[in-house]
């Protein structure tokens, strides 16, 4: 495992192409797409509603399936995987960001960001210095007994960057992560991130066609129609 | 991580206390109706051993194929030594001498014409021996109304209905007109001593208890006797101690040919106690699988309805890396958590319940016409099942029904989770 990254590749994409039956027939989310990701990239994927945004993020994280071509996810290839690998990769070195934060609520947010470390079986003394941790990132210590509904819509986006990262994963995916946001939340979360990105090198990859996101990214990854329509590189 | 979960379960009352109050509902009632079924089946048990079957009975074979007539002119005769020899044989045992007797009873006026006359049937017993335990296992001294038991061979007590309708009071004479063993006419005249309530409306209709030895006298039946019953050490009734001594015994002195050879049947071969203690088993397993099945549905039911609801948290879970079957898994733990907690609440309360009903339900009325040897007073009884039975459904109900409603998990793909998370 890990080979490509030494090289800083972690995502190979090879003619990738997703359906999925609709009615009698067959809808083609994604068609022949061929890309890779860096180490410590922060890029996005942008493009209309239906575009496949979505359903690559999903391929990306081992929670679906190519119908054709390759993927290789931190040295997990697609054809090799099966659902207790995938389930490791995710546990292990994924986490996940999501447009309505899906925190779970009868948990406090302590509990919500040390629910990967369990799955992980990190033993508690280590697991409560990581989740105060990840919750010193977010700038949330003060809320570790607060339940998600007694938090603002910024805040439980916080909260589930803290669980995304407490593990310290090689790659985070952001599904949409400032849909439910105002200008300010959305920024104070994306730069949140930004900073994660650069003190600790994980990658982002977003699904995004927020405006406030794709002013951050540093690639910008187009999809049409389920197509590649243009990849362009952002330096700051 | 079970403490996690375990949380989380408690904290959300839609996944822990409607569950809990579905199981403790179901749990209850079987409980309760355990101890009913036991208690009032159970007394019926008892009190027909006591008066009728004993735990064994030995009989002659031409009387027990006549048994419903109670025919004396069938008893057995010589009974003494057979008595001798179950003492000798079953040391352990009490053995008592019983005769079903019938007839016309009179009560005459002060000048000695009826006054009021009635069929009466009645049950000779040993109440003078002193070691006789029959005034106790008949529960007599304190079913008296008025008087007091017989002190000497040809005093009777009547059932309190009968002495009202022959219009006697204790101290009365009254007649009985039978027949003896040999077929000849029988006249004997008794005190009545007292008047007596069996508790069970067949007895109370015309019933009357009198000493062996004066029925002896009455129906010339020295040495003879209908009926002898046999109790076991334990005072309880074993069904399986019973027919083996049945059959030992049977073996050993019952001849097929000879119809007045004895024989000893158990108390499951007589009257329709088979059907009383078969339904003590049938009823609890009916109980039980109807309960199961029912709670199931229902479990299963808000199993699903929880399940859906709970899809997005399956996503969450799966995204974050935890397998489907471990998710699987923790259902089941969150499901036998929650069996537990409703089946002790339920048994507790089914128990609480059964105790408020051990003290009976008066039937009297209902049971005016029946001719079921039972008692007037139904009870409850809680016995050690009590304290487990409900377990069985609460817990398997509940497992089954998140067992069910859980394979939902695995019949979803992790995309199609992950999306209803998205939802």
């Amino acid at each position: 495992m890990h080979n490509k990254m030494k090289n800083g590749t972690i995502i190979t994409i090879q003619n990738l192409i997703k359906r999925f039956p609709i009615g009698g027939g067959e809808f083609t989310a994604l068609n022949g797409i061929n890309l890779s990701f860096e180490k410590g990239e922060f890029s996005g994927i942008v493009g209309p509603s239906g575009s496949g945004k979505t359903t690559m993020l999903n391929i990306m994280g081992s929670l679906d399936t190519p119908t054709e071509g390759e993927t290789e996810v931190l040295g997990t290839t697609s054809s090799e995987m099966t659902p207790r690998s995938a389930a490791f990769l995710r546990k292990k070195h994924i986490g996940f960001i999501f447009q309505t934060y899906n925190l779970m609520p009868v948990y406090t947010v302590f509990e919500n960001v040390e629910f990967p470390l369990l799955l992980l079986k990190m033993p508690s003394s280590e697991r409560r210095k990581a989740v105060l941790e990840a919750l010193e990132w977010v700038g949330l210590t003060d809320k570790i007994k607060s339940r998600p509904p007694q938090l603002s819509g910024g805040e439980s986006q916080r909260v589930a960057i803290a669980r995304a990262m407490v593990k310290k994963p090689d790659l985070v995916l952001a599904d949409e992560p400032t849909a439910n946001l105002d200008a300010k939340n959305s920024h104070h979360i994306l730069q949140t991130m930004e900073k994660l990105n650069k003190d600790l090198k994980t990658t982002f990859i977003f699904a995004t066609h927020d405006d406030k996101v794709i002013k951050y990214l540093n690639r910008i990854i187009s999809l049409e129609d389920g197509k590649v329509v243009s990849d362009e590189s952002i330096k700051k | 991580m079970l403490l996690f979960y375990l949380k989380g379960l408690f904290r959300d009352r839609s996944r822990s206390l409607m569950p809990v109050i579905v199981v403790a509902i179901g749990v209850t009632l079987v409980v309760l109706m355990q101890c009913w079924i036991t208690g009032v089946l159970g007394d019926m048990i008892v009190f027909n051993a006591r008066f009728a079957t004993g735990h064994v009975k030995v009989m002659s074979r031409a009387y027990n194929d006549n048994i419903s007539q109670k025919p004396n002119d069938l008893a057995m005769i010589g009974t003494d030594e057979l008595m001798e020899s179950l003492k000798q044989e079953y040391p352990d045992m009490e053995w008592v001498e019983r005769i079903q007797f019938g007839g016309l009873v009179d009560s005459p006026d002060v000048n000695g014409e009826t006054k009021a006359q009635g069929p009466g049937g009645g049950m000779a017993v040993d109440l003078l021996s002193e070691n006789s335990n029959e005034v106790e296992r008949l529960n007599l001294e304190s079913s008296l109304v008025r008087g007091n038991l017989p002190k000497t061979p040809f005093e009777v007590i009547l059932s309190e209905q009968f002495a009202e309708k022959l219009e006697v009071v204790p101290g009365d004479n009254i007649t009985l007109i039978s027949s003896t063993m040999y077929g000849a006419m029988s006249i004997t005249n008794f005190m009545v001593s007292g008047t007596i309530k069996f508790g069970a409306a067949m007895l109370d209709r015309g019933g009357m208890i009198a000493d062996i030895s004066g029925i002896r006298q009455a129906l010339d039946m020295q040495d003879a006797t209908g009926e002898i019953l046999g109790y076991l050490p334990s005072g309880e009734y074993d069904d399986f101690e019973a027919a083996f001594i049945a059959s030992t015994f049977n073996e050993k002195y019952s001849d097929t040919q000879d119809e007045f050879s004895p024989v000893m049947l158990s108390l499951r071969e007589q009257n329709t106690m088979t059907m009383y203690l078969d339904m003590i088993d049938y009823f609890k397993s009916i109980i039980i699988g109807i309960f199961l099945v029912a709670m199931s549905i229902v479990l299963w039911n808000s199993g699903l309805l929880g399940g859906l609801r709970r899809y997005g948290e399956m996503g969450l879970r799966i995204a974050i890396g935890e397998e489907k079957n471990h998710i699987y898994r923790s259902l089941i733990t969150e499901s036998v958590f929650i069996g537990i907690a409703g089946s002790l609440v339920g048994t507790l309360f089914g128990l609480l319940l059964a105790s408020l009903l051990t003290k009976g339900i008066d039937i009297t009325s209902m049971a005016q016409n029946s001719t079921m040897m039972m008692q007037s007073v139904m009870k409850a009884k809680i016995t050690t099942d009590a304290y487990y039975i409900g377990f069985i459904p609460g817990l398997i109900a509940t497992v089954l029904g998140t067992a069910l409603a859980g394979i939902g998990i695995y019949k979803r793909k992790t995309a199609q989770l992950f999306k209803e998370l998205q939802a």
